[in-house]
Order: structure tokens, then C-alpha cells, then sequence
């Protein structure tokens, strides 16, 4: 176990320090530099001025200078400022990373719930008339993209009924909550889909075990036959998938905020991109990838943890 | 699966047939017409128009054109990358390989989006290729989600090469003293052709998501060249003026994925 960790660990390392010298890599091919927006934005701007401050932000050194001056920076624990929003990179990632995780709890949460509820209805009565229309809203849930059903959820609920806000994020409380239904909403239907999937195919496979048909034969009663011997094995595959939802915490939700107008880390890491704010875009990036790679690590602890086989 | 492949020959014939279906209603897809923005759906206008008073179904039509060609374009692209990489992987064996599965490892691990903006905002002119041509954002949308999609095709064909490679009549072509070359294209790439083009079929809906979701975020298909992902993000700025724009390009991405994974998941049952 310390040993799997340990070559884990060794091997995000190593994928994050790649990662962020590709990143750095691409954005320096974006066009524009920061102080060719400078210019443009402010047409006082002498070609000396220029040069000046290319010098102070070390944008006349080489690509791999400038990445490893960062590098050296960010080891250190000083990720900079944003240049975009000229503030401090962590003022600028803390509030997105709130609303965010707010968002993306709240739509995870819902999705787990209803898609492994759902999946126990469906596995209950395999190839009925209920299966098979849960069959068909996991099937529409999995092609269905996410910002048309957002931009239809504001057609009708937004601008037709009148009942709930098209976009942005509202102000704390009751209000927030308000602006939170829709993109919630949202999220939920599209991560649900492989929950109820999962859900039911592994409980059908659990059910076809003689344990199951001993635990009948003792005479428990079908409740208890599914939370005590049935869900506990079929937890795995579904333990994966909120796994892989965890990995897409920090910018799972570029979409959905796009399509609602909340200031999220996927907002944010979209105008840093574009925006050319390297110390920004690389900690997004960073932030991301990092929980991605933890999440995926923490799910095999998990599974090891419930499952003894897996731990030879 | 009849009513699927039905539907999706349906899309493809109008998306064919775009330019004479435009020129036998007498709508331009491009040009405006500001004294018939907004049109109900009606007989000369079946599903309306737009904020231009552009006809809606001809540049529906026009954007099947786009969307899978995108599709179909980089379905294929990254099955062939993936093919190749794991076919190296299994007869090259040995570092080539770990390093090569790591990085699909990472590249799977990773959350792709991100990392599609950073690879979508990259200016060509930088990399010396001519800037802002339709032809060229096609071009760089099929290689973007090229450059994510070959892991899936390369894992799976890397499993089904090391299998090959072990039977009697790989090492007899060894044994005869074919080339790596030859043992790769004779004998391992006809067998790998059934896997990989089923699991080609079933990318081909996801690689149409992700146009649409590139072209709605603006770094895709740029206007006005039509694509169903850059009128839904029209759409969602009108969508005050005009709700029901928003219902039928998002409803033919729906319609179109959905047939896809219905024909991959058929093919993939048959398999």
C-alpha cells in the first residue's frame, strides 16, 4: 500500500511538471503577448515603455528561462498576480473555487442520489416497462449536450414562465439559491446517467450470486437483502464513477458556467486562457490536474479499502 | 438500429444536398435579410429565421456539413493515431511502450476541457499556418480532438496486437523473416480492423459533442460559417428575442449522437 502511494504520487509529480511546461509551451503561442494587449489598450504606450516593461516581466528571456523562473516561484509558494484581474492569483481562484464547488456539490450530490435510487428501481425489475424508460433517460442523459439543455432550462423556466433567473450568481442566502436550481439542474441530469447505469448493472450482477439467494433462503427481507449483501458489492463500479466526477471538481463545470454567466473557476480558467494570464491559466491548470490525479488515487484506496481481493 | 442508421443517412443526404435544397427555396445561408428577422416558422421559412433573417433549416443543413465532417474526420484521425501508437506499442515493447501508456494514462486522468481551450486558443500564425480560413478551423478542430482522442483506440489496439502477436501465424511470418513493417501492416492491421472501426463508430458521437462544445464556446467553427455549436451560442444571446431558435440545432446534435451510439452500441454487441 505505502508503496503504490509512493510510485502514484511520484507519477503525478511527474505529470503535473510536464503538464505545466506544455501549458506554458502553448500559451506562449497564443497570440499576443501581455504587453502587446498593454499596447493596444493603451495607445500612449511608447516602443521604449514596451521594452521596459517586456524586460521587467522577463518577457525578453527565453521560453524555458521564463518556465523555469515560474517554476522556481511556484515551488516556492508565490503564485503572483493576475495580470487580467490585477490581483493576487489566490484572491482571484479563491471565490471561483467556492462558487464552483458550490455548484458542482450540490449537481454531484443530486446526480449520485437520484442515478443510484433510479438504478436500484430499474435493476428491481429487469426488462420491465419502468426499466426500460429508466434505460431511456440514462441513453438521452449521456447525449445530450449540456449547454443545450441549460439554454432550454432558461427558454422555458427563465424567459417563458418567468419563475427562476436566466444567469449569474445572485446575492448570498436565499437569493444565491435561486440562481442555483437551473445550473444545478442542469449538471445533475448530465452526470447521472453512467450512476444509474452502473447502479443497476452491478446489482444485476450482485443478484445472480448465490450469497444473495442464501440471504433469501434465510428468510431477509428484500430491503434489507439489497443495503446488507447486494449494494455493498455493487458499490464499487459506483464508487468509480463518483471518483471520476471528483476529478472533474475544479473545471467540471466550464460549461454549465459558461451557459449561466457564474464567475467559477471554468469561467475563470477560460478568460485566463484567453486572456493570455499566464500566472493564472498555469494555477488553474495546475489546481485542476491535481485534484484529477488525487481523485483518481484516492478511488483506488477506496476500492481497496471495501474490496479485500483487490488488496493482494 | 434500422431507424438509427435511417435517421443518420437522412442528416448526411441534406447535408449533401445543402447547397441545391438552399437554391430550390431561394435562401442564401450567409446573406442577410433585415426585413424578415425573426420569422415564425412558416411555409417559405420551415423553421423560421434568425437575427439576420437568415432562413434556419438551410443553415441547419449547412451546419450537418460541418459538424460531421467534423465528426466523421476526427473519429477517424484518432483511430488511425491510436492504431498506429498501439501497434507500435506492442511490437516495439520495452521503454517506447511504458512511456507511450503513461502518457495516455495522464492524458486520461487529466480533465480534458482545460486543456482543449489551451490547445483551441493557440494562434496558427504562430506555428506559421494562415490564420482565420474555414478550411483551417476544420482542419485544427479534427487535430485537436485527435490529439485526446487516440488513447481509447491505442489501449484497445495495443491488447489486441500483443494477442495477435503471439499466434502461429505472426511468428511464422517472423520465422519467414518478414519485416517489422510488413508483420505490421499484413498481418496485425486487417485484424485490427473490426475492433477499432466499431470503437471508431462509437467516438464519432463524442468527437460531435465536442465540436459543438468548441464552437459554442467560440474557439471552434468561427461565424459565418455555420455549425450546430456556434448557432446554439447565437441562439443563447437571443434567447430573450427568440427561445424556439435554440431548440433545433441543439436537437440535431442531440438526434445525431444519439443514432451514433446507437449504431457503435450495436456494433459493439455484435462484436
Amino acid at each position: 500500500m505505502p508503496r503504490l502511494i509512493a510510485a502514484r504520487l511520484l507519477q503525478a509529480t511527474i505529470t503535473l511538471a510536464l503538464l505545466s511546461l506544455a501549458a506554458y509551451a502553448l500559451i506562449g503561442l497564443m497570440p499576443g503577448d501581455p504587453i502587446d494587449l498593454a499596447i493596444m489598450g493603451d495607445p500612449r504606450l511608447s516602443a521604449a515603455d514596451a521594452a521596459q516593461m517586456r524586460a521587467a516581466f522577463d518577457l525578453d528571456k527565453p521560453l524555458l528561462a521564463r518556465y523555469l523562473a515560474w517554476a522556481g516561484r511556484i515551488l516556492a509558494g508565490d503564485p503572483g498576480f493576475s495580470r487580467l484581474y490585477a490581483r493576487p492569483v489566490a484572491d482571484v481562484i479563491g471565490p471561483a473555487l467556492v462558487s464552483t464547488l458550490t455548484l458542482l456539490g450540490v449537481a454531484l450530490a443530486l446526480a449520485a442520489g437520484v442515478g443510484i435510487t433510479l438504478g436500484v428501481a430499474a435493476a428491481l425489475a429487469p426488462g420491465s416497462l419502468r426499466d426500460g424508460a429508466l434505460n431511456l433517460i440514462a441513453f438521452a442523459g449521456s447525449a445530450m449536450p449540456t449547454f443545450w439543455l441549460g439554454i432550454l432550462l432558461i427558454a422555458l423556466f427563465a424567459v417563458t414562465l418567468g419563475w427562476l433567473p436566466a444567469g449569474g450568481e445572485g446575492e448570498g442566502g436565499f437569493d444565491s439559491l435561486r440562481f442555483l436550481v437551473l445550473p444545478a439542474a442542469t449538471l445533475a441530469f448530465a452526470n447521472l446517467p453512467p450512476y444509474l447505469r452502473q447502479t443497476r448493472a452491478a446489482l444485476l450482477d450482485a443478484f445472480r450470486e448465490p450469497y444473495i439467494r442464501t440471504a433469501y433462503a434465510k428468510g431477509a427481507p428484500q430491503r434489507r437483502v439489497i443495503t446488507h449483501h447486494a449494494m455493498p458489492n455493487a458499490s464499487i463500479p459506483v464508487l468509480t464513477i463518483a471518483a471520476l466526477d471528483a476529478a472533474s471538481l475544479v473545471s467540471g463545470a466550464l460549461i454549465t458556467e459558461a451557459v449561466f454567466a457564474r464567475p467559477g473557476m471554468g469561467k475563470t480558467i477560460y478568460d485566463a486562457i484567453l486572456g493570455n494570464d499566464y500566472n493564472l491559466a498555469l494555477l488553474c491548470l495546475l489546481l485542476s490536474a491535481a485534484v484529477a490525479l488525487a481523485a483518481s488515487l484516492a478511488a483506488d484506496l477506496a476500492q481497496r479499502a471495501i474490496d479485500p481481493r483487490l488488496r493482494a | 438500429m434500422k431507424a438509427a442508421l435511417a435517421i443518420l443517412g437522412l442528416i448526411a443526404a441534406g447535408a449533401v444536398a445543402a447547397p441545391w435544397i438552399a437554391g430550390a427555396m431561394g435562401h442564401d445561408p450567409f446573406a442577410a435579410d433585415l426585413f424578415n428577422r425573426y420569422q415564425p416558422p412558416s411555409a417559405a421559412h420551415p423553421l423560421g429565421t434568425d437575427e439576420l433573417g437568415r432562413d434556419v433549416l438551410v443553415r441547419m443543413l449547412y451546419g450537418a456539413r460541418v459538424s460531421l465532417a467534423v465528426g466523421i474526420a476526427a473519429a477517424l484521425a484518432a483511430s488511425l493515431l491510436g492504431t498506429t501508437i498501439g501497434i507500435a506499442c506492442a511490437m516495439l515493447g520495452g521503454v517506447a511502450d511504458a512511456l507511450l501508456m503513461r502518457l495516455a494514462d495522464g492524458l486520461i486522468a487529466l480533465p480534458s476541457l482545460p486543456l482543449l481551450v489551451v490547445l483551441a486558443a493557440i494562434d496558427p500564425a504562430k506555428l506559421g499556418f494562415p490564420r482565420d480560413t474555414p478550411a483551417f478551423d476544420l482542419l485544427r478542430i479534427v487535430v485537436i480532438i485527435a490529439l485526446f482522442g487516440w488513447v481509447t483506440v491505442a489501449r484497445l489496439s495495443r491488447a489486441v496486437a500483443l494477442s495477435l502477436l503471439r499466434r502461429d501465424f505472426v511468428r511464422a511470418a517472423v520465422a519467414l523473416g518478414a519485416s517489422p513493417a510488413r508483420i505490421a501492416l499484413k498481418h496485425l492491421a486487417p485484424n485490427l480492423l473490426a475492433p477499432v472501426a466499431t470503437a471508431a463508430t462509437l467516438a464519432v458521437g463524442g468527437t460531435i459533442l465536442t465540436e459543438s462544445v468548441l464552437s459554442f464556446l467560440g474557439l471552434g467553427i468561427q461565424p459565418p460559417t455555420a455549425s450546430w455549436g456556434n448557432m446554439l451560442a447565437n441562439a443563447q444571446e437571443l434567447v430573450f428575442a427568440a427561445p424556439l431558435q435554440a431548440v433545433w440545432p441543439g436537437a440535431a446534435i442531440f438526434i445525431t449522437v444519439v443514432c451514433c451510439n446507437i449504431v457503435g452500441d450495436h456494433l459493439q454487441r455484435r462484436a
